[in-house]
């Protein structure tokens, strides 16, 4: 599936929750229990997302052309926020993350969800995957 | 006499919605309360009939503008029994009430090695002004510790008492944990050694009477938008003797008695301290707010709060997962808590879903959120206008959230 395709379908899933705004949370929190585990070693201030204000640990690596994300927060919705972007993005080429269009968090009204403060936290959380995907063009296109 | 409280909600035109299609369950009053329908009319009423500058206006508006914004300054000499209106200082709200203090007051008579002190429980703002203050003249900060309770050491706050404190800036009632502070004893034994203290009365003021006179503190600062008051006005008490041995704050209009280029000399107080064309209307309408505490009566807003809050914490204590935070034997209508294996954030926004209103975080609080071993906790916090039945919404909330992670 490309990304307009798991962006549909998350868009989809949401729209089965209804506008009930209990059930569309716990949803995501059940989702950020799927996430892979995160090696403790690595939640350092260096890869903490600056801009939270709960705290987000994010890596990102690349293989055969493709990048990897891996996230963990201390808090559960956050978590399951960070599972449905690494969903989306995660294991596609540096191009595609990097000017991706994420038009599914407007559609799945995630704002009033999590309020305006979080929503800047996801912002944040955006930008750094966008800008992993950033230097690994750049480092691809090098031929390094 | 017990209060009304559904005839008195009907007062709050705001409660009446719902929030994400459940009934609005206000409780995060020590953020900011909510505000009457007589303190809406009357800022809207200032705006419709009354707007003018005031004191130098030569008409009737200003006349009249300038005679409702005087009669506010008396009536909040009258709710902290001041001796006299111009111990009555209208800023923009306790942060710049205090920052006012640090300004003028700290920069004149705290020097290199002299000590403030102030306690664990502080808020931000009755930290950051004085940290501020103490990098730029060489000033030391003490700092009260805590027990576990959440109420402070008094033993240890004797011993940082010296000769060298020149000011003890603590706060009344904790916005965090509810605690009360022994304030009459702090501000007695400060003044054995010759310094002056500063109450920071942000959340002591819409609960318990607090009468200047009888504390004998120096400065008090508050705010008027956590009194069913508007936003962005507060109010700095001080003594007079005090206030006029201080330089002024700000320079402008309405501070001054005469300007030339050769100099200039000030005006009396207050105004020496009230540069600028003030918050007019809002200071009008903040006279509504605190008529409305009045005519409740200072004891049986109390009584009905304390009601609540022990109504609360017996509610919610059953439930598994629950860990209180802050159970300090003296405290205002605050309950803040924990809940096992949760970040207070995701309660708050569990909450949210279900129409209450709550503060999760640090509470502007941090120091003392590292001294509890805590990243924040969930604060719902009563005003007089709460009922026990919007407890029992916040309690079955809780119990279905709590229930996620304990089983």
């Amino acid at each position: 599936m490309d990304i307009k395709e798991v962006q549909e379908e998350i868009i989809s899933e949401f729209d089965i929750l209804g506008d009930d705004k209990e059930s569309t949370i716990f949803y995501i929190m059940e989702l950020g229990g799927n996430l892979d585990a995160f090696p403790e070693e690595q939640k350092t201030e260096e890869n903490i997302i600056k801009g939270c204000q709960s705290k987000v640990w994010l890596t990102a690596s690349e293989e055969d052309g493709k990048v990897h994300f891996h996230a963990d927060s201390n808090t559960d919705i956050t978590k399951g926020l960070i599972s449905l972007l690494i969903r989306v993005l995660s294991g596609r080429k540096p191009s595609e993350i990097a000017y991706a269009d994420l038009y599914f968090i407007d559609k799945i009204g995630m704002g009033s969800i999590i309020g305006s403060q979080r929503s800047n936290g996801l912002a944040a959380m955006i930008k750094q995957m966008k800008l992993y995907a950033l230097a690994f063009d750049a480092k691809l296109n090098a031929g390094i | 006499m017990s209060l009304n409280i559904e005839k008195l909600r009907g007062l709050f035109p705001i409660l009446h919605q719902e929030v994400h299609g459940k009934p609005l369950v206000y409780f995060d009053n020590a953020a900011t309360t909510q505000k009457p329908q007589a303190v809406i009319d009357a800022l809207t009423g200032y705006y419709q009939h009354d707007n003018a500058n005031i004191h130098r206006g030569a008409h009737a508006l200003a006349d009249r503008s300038t005679q409702y914004f005087e009669s506010t300054r008396e009536a909040v000499r009258d709710f902290i029994h001041a001796k006299e209106a111009a111990e009555i200082i209208l800023t923009k709200g306790t942060t710049e009430s205090i920052n006012l203090v640090a300004a003028t007051f700290g920069r004149k008579f705290i020097g290199e090695g002299d000590e403030i002190i102030i306690s664990t429980l502080e808020h931000h703002s009755n930290i950051v002004p004085w940290q501020m203050l103490c990098q730029e003249n060489g000033a030391i900060l003490k700092v009260i510790p805590i027990n576990d309770a959440g109420e402070i050491e008094y033993d240890e706050f004797l011993k940082l008492l010296s000769k060298r404190t020149k000011l003890v800036s603590i706060v009344h009632a904790s916005n965090a944990l509810g605690t009360i502070n022994p304030v009459k004893e702090i501000i007695a034994k400060a003044h054995e050694v010759g310094a002056r203290v500063l109450l920071d009365g942000a959340q002591s003021t819409s609960h318990l009477t607090v009468d200047v006179q009888a504390l004998d503190c120096d400065f008090l600062a508050f705010s008027a938008h956590k009194l069913y008051g508007p936003t962005g006005l507060g109010v700095l008490y001080g003594k007079r003797e005090i206030l006029e041995s201080m330089p002024p704050y700000q320079g402008g209009g309405e501070m001054i008695k005469e300007v030339s280029f050769d100099g200039t000399t000030y005006n009396e107080i207050p105004f020496k301290f009230e540069a600028g064309t003030p918050n007019i209307g809002d200071v009008i309408a903040f006279k509504k707010a605190l008529d409305f505490i009045q005519d409740l009566g200072k004891d049986a807003i109390k009584a009905h709060e304390d009601e609540l809050l022990q109504y609360a914490a017996e509610q919610l204590s059953e439930i598994k997962g629950f860990i209180p935070v802050g159970v300090a034997k003296d405290k205002v209508s605050v309950l803040s808590f924990c809940i096992n294996g949760m970040h207070p954030f995701d309660v708050g926004v569990m909450l949210d879903a279900r129409g209450i209103a709550v503060r999760t975080g640090h509470h502007c609080t941090q120091p003392l959120m590292k001294r509890l071993g805590l990243e924040g906790t969930v604060r719902a916090s009563f005003a007089v206008y709460n009922t026990k039945s919007e407890i029992d919404v916040l309690a079955d909330a809780v119990q279905k959230i709590a229930r996620i992670k304990n089983k």
